[in-house]
């Protein structure tokens, strides 16, 4: 054998090892509690240092995609989970995530600090962590340089004057796009929603897949030069750019349309066969724990369920929670959602 | 080593590999897809909607195009590259890598940003950067391979009266041909399989196979549609590469491998001269002016230009549960194992597929392009069910990215060094034989001394690539330790001026990694081949 063979197989060997070797977990108490969620999920370091000393549990994180990837992955390891705790299925899936039957149920004691209006499983399958509000926004300046009106509602949109102003992102991609649709259907009901799309489309709204794009390339009022001042986005994204900006601005370059605005709720749930199911309880009361819940609007842009919570300064300023906003039940878009995304498909792309 | 020791390593290691980390999970996937549902029938509408066709029409004629196109662009410079040496010659061959490893949202983002009015979205954009994220591949695998031709066969050709157009097409295109058949294949898989270009440029109206079949399977959750549509862009699959293979072989012409060095000369004359910078310079604007759209937005803030975006790379930063830098180092380290086993693995496939010219080295040969073409949705669903119980319950294990990262990188490495190993002239080894070397001996010191240039171009070509990847590791649950695309993603994925900032300074950083990673391959090489 050369030295190279030698060299070759000296590599191949320790790497085939070193698989089975983490794959074999002991069977021993667990120490460590693992929270699957999505790309968006953020926790403060001290946060976080907090929960694993009170709890005495380390805190895994393991990111997996968006709310759908999550949710889909999760449906594929029903029983057999990757963790013990899911944070991040929304109103929009809750349905498709409770069938799949994710969930151990779990009633939190803490949920006596939430609004009734949050609790959509009364089998506490699931408990309500955050909510944030999909709204269209607009570009203060483009508007007041053009002495134009902004719109005041969704009727607004389809009217001529606005013709080319906005860009929204398609549902059947983008999960603040999948909200606009659920919001123009909650507001207008069957058939009427399919019109105004129609109208929409005459009145040439430009679709785009994701908010990425919408938001920071075609939407004037953020970072991007875009040449669309109108766009569909969150209610936290005014705040967002008075505190992501340097030097900080005196007020937001963006305001949001509130009558445009559809709920999304964020829930977490203890995952059907966690191997440490006493960790995961701590850890969903640690999610609606005030410490968290006060992490959450910078971190994550959304807003605590907890009524305890202090909102950040920014926030009290900037942002707006919409008193009334759309909403639809998890049951009525479990069953039609993916009808409404190819009947809006077939009406505004085809 | 004796003979048979030998051929089972170079076969097993790779068979194994790819049994164990691409057709065991892909082939779960598939039959929870496919024995889910009710019955079958339904399913199969699948297949005959008008949709699914015009899906898989688009698919098709797109990526022959691109590949036509990415040819096109890429073989002037290949020529320039392969066949002078010139200052700058490394920093063009770096250069030119950096688009391929660049993640496609960026990318995306930049080429929005830079087409004009009208063109910026839609058929036309997704061919433009087709080519400009694939031309590396024609380049790399033409230009390294034509860099070892013999040029005394085209100078013959030419003392005998043959003009340049003619001396081109009938001496140096037949030798060039397994080469090119080799970059054509993998730029047609890409383009075949191409989710963000597709998804970002192609705009809401053109979609793909992969575009669909993540529709299916990560929107709708309609597995058995996502598998259905997973094995027709299989099928598809693996009509190219059994194409490609038929086609790599038949064309296999002999001809005398050259040591780079003996090939590699200046410039002669002007019109030479001339000639190689007018098709650098085509190929300059074709990957320079996006990239450079990206380092201007790093450095824009507000009204003015500032380095505020890179200051704040070393915070910790809500976007991420790390700081950007350590996502830099994340990403070297993955690439590097990954890089290895990629060598290991691929450099062992080489030397059996080159080994041999029977049915069976085909097929392994062909078998190590598929996870090219596989869906990378479909392989990370797998992944996470097929991997679920212990002993290997590594479903969360961070040896999973480079992992899947090499299953990736291996077909580039098989690629790179086959066609330079099978150029060995056999009387050679024969030569060595009959003077009484060992099969082993044979091996050590007349193979291995050519292959060795063409793993260490690999190599870096695999790491390069593990570097970038995003397709596959995005889909798989990744323990609190993002790689330098993903930062990069969740950066793009969050309002405010800073954070689009950070996320262009990151691009610009893997970017100059790439680049300078390149680079040095290329000096290490230059230096063990004896420039000096």
């Amino acid at each position: 054998m050369t030295q190279c063979h030698k060299a070759a197989l000296a590599f191949v060997i320790p790497s085939l090892l070193a698989f089975v070797v983490t794959g074999c977990g002991g069977k021993e108490k667990p120490t460590d509690v693992v929270l699957v969620t999505h790309d968006s999920f953020v926790i403060s370091d001290d946060v976080q240092a907090e929960f694993e000393e009170t709890s005495g549990f380390g805190l895994q994180i393991l990111q997996s995609g968006d709310a759908g990837e999550l949710v889909s992955k999760a449906l594929l390891t029903a029983g057999n989970p990757q963790g013990d705790v899911l944070f991040g299925v929304d109103n929009n899936l809750l349905s498709r995530a409770l069938d799949g039957d994710l969930f151990e149920p779990y009633e939190s004691r803490l949920l006596d600090q939430v609004e009734e209006g949050y609790l959509l499983d009364p089998d506490y399958r699931v408990t309500p962590i955050d909510h944030g509000e999909v709204c269209l926004n607009y570009d203060k300046e483009w508007f007041s340089d053009r002495e134009i009106q902004p719109p005041q509602s969704l009727d607004d949109l389809t009217d001529p004057r606005l013709e080319g102003l906005l860009v929204v992102e398609n549902p059947a991609t983008s999960t603040p796009g999948l909200a606009f649709l659920l919001a123009t259907v909650a507001h207008y009901g069957e058939p009427g929603w399919q019109d105004f799309w129609r109208r929409l489309r005459e009145n040439d709204a430009l679709v785009v897949d994701g908010w990425e794009e919408a938001y920071n390339v075609r939407f004037s009022g953020a970072a991007g030069e875009g040449d669309h001042p109108i766009v569909v986005s969150y209610a936290s994204s005014p705040p967002a750019e008075v505190i992501f900006a340097t030097p900080r601005p005196e007020e937001a370059p963006s305001a949001v349309v509130r009558d445009s605005c559809f709920r999304q709720i964020e829930f977490a749930g203890v995952l059907r066969g966690a191997r440490n199911e006493e960790g995961a309880r701590r850890l969903v009361d640690f999610l609606l724990d005030e410490r968290f819940q006060e992490d959450i609007p910078l971190s994550m842009f959304v807003f605590p369920v907890n009524r305890a919570a202090e909102l950040p300064p920014a926030f009290e300023k900037f942002a707006v929670v919409p008193e009334s906003p759309l909403e639809l039940s998890p049951d009525e878009i479990g069953a039609n959602r993916d009808r409404w995304v190819k009947e809006w498909t077939r009406i505004v792309l085809r | 080593m004796s003979a048979r020791v030998w051929r089972a390593l170079t076969y097993g290691v790779p068979i194994a590999f790819l049994a164990l980390f691409f057709a065991y999970p892909l082939a779960s996937i598939l039959e929870r897809g496919l024995g889910s549902g009710e019955d079958l029938a339904s399913s199969l509408d699948v297949l005959t909607d008008q949709l699914t066709r015009d899906v898989v029409w688009f698919t098709l004629w797109q990526a022959v195009v691109s590949t036509a196109l990415t040819i096109a662009v890429g073989l002037p410079a290949s020529y320039v590259l392969g066949r002078y040496t010139f200052r700058g010659r490394s920093v063009a061959l770096a250069a030119v890598t950096v688009p391929f490893v660049l993640p496609t949202v960026v990318v995306a983002l930049a080429f929005l940003a830079v087409l004009p009015e009208g063109l910026e979205r839609g058929w036309a954009a997704i061919l433009i950067a087709h080519v400009f994220f694939n031309v590396a591949v024609v380049v790399r695998v033409v230009g390294t391979f034509w860099a070892g031709l013999d040029p005394r066969v085209s100078e013959a050709a030419a003392t005998l009266g043959a003009g340049p157009v003619r001396s081109l097409r009938e001496v140096t295109l037949p030798l060039l041909a397994p080469a090119l058949a080799a970059a054509a294949s993998i730029v047609f898989l890409f383009s075949f399989t191409s989710f963000g270009i597709v998804l970002i440029l192609g705009g809401p109206r053109y979609s793909t196979l992969e575009t669909e079949i993540y529709n299916q399977a990560v929107r709708i959750f309609d597995l058995r549609a996502a598998a259905i549509l997973a094995l027709v862009q299989l099928v598809f699959v693996a009509l190219a590469i059994w194409a490609a293979t038929r086609l790599e072989q038949r064309l296999a012409a002999g001809g005398q491998r050259r040591q780079e060095r003996d090939v590699l000369r200046p410039f002669r004359t002007r019109t030479e001269k001339a000639i190689a910078t007018g098709s650098l310079g085509l190929l300059a604007l074709l990957v320079g002016v996006p990239l450079a759209v990206l380092i201007e937005r790093s450095l824009a803030v507000g009204n003015g230009y500032s380095l505020e975006a890179y200051r704040t790379l070393g915070r910790s930063t809500d976007a991420l549960l790390a700081t950007p830098w350590e996502a830099v180092v994340n990403s070297l380290v993955y690439a590097a194992v990954a890089a290895a086993i990629a060598a290991v693995v691929g450099g062992l496939a080489a030397f059996a597929v080159a080994g041999s010219r029977h049915g069976g080295t085909r097929l392994l040969d062909g078998l190590l392009m598929i996870p090219l073409g596989a869906s990378a949705v479909m392989l990370g669903f797998g992944f996470v069910i097929a991997f679920d119980t212990a002993p290997i319950d590594f479903r969360s294990s961070p040896w999973i990215v480079p992992v899947v990262q090499a299953l990736v990188a291996i077909p580039f490495v098989v690629r790179i060094v086959v066609p330079t190993l099978r150029a060995i002239d056999d009387r050679q080894r024969e030569a060595a034989a009959v003077l009484g070397a060992s099969p082993g001996r044979v091996r050590r010191e007349i193979d291995l001394p050519v292959a060795g240039r063409a793993l260490g171009v690999a190599a870096g070509f695999a790491f390069a690539i593990s570097l970038g990847e995003f397709g596959a590791t995005v889909f798989l649950a990744r323990p609190d330790s993002p790689t330098l695309p993903v930062a990069i993603f969740r950066f793009l994925s969050r309002p405010g001026e800073l954070n689009a900032g950070q996320a262009y300074a990151l691009a610009v950083i893997l970017m100059a990694v790439v680049a300078v990673s390149v680079f040095s391959i290329e000096r290490i090489r230059a230096l063990r081949t004896g420039w000096s």
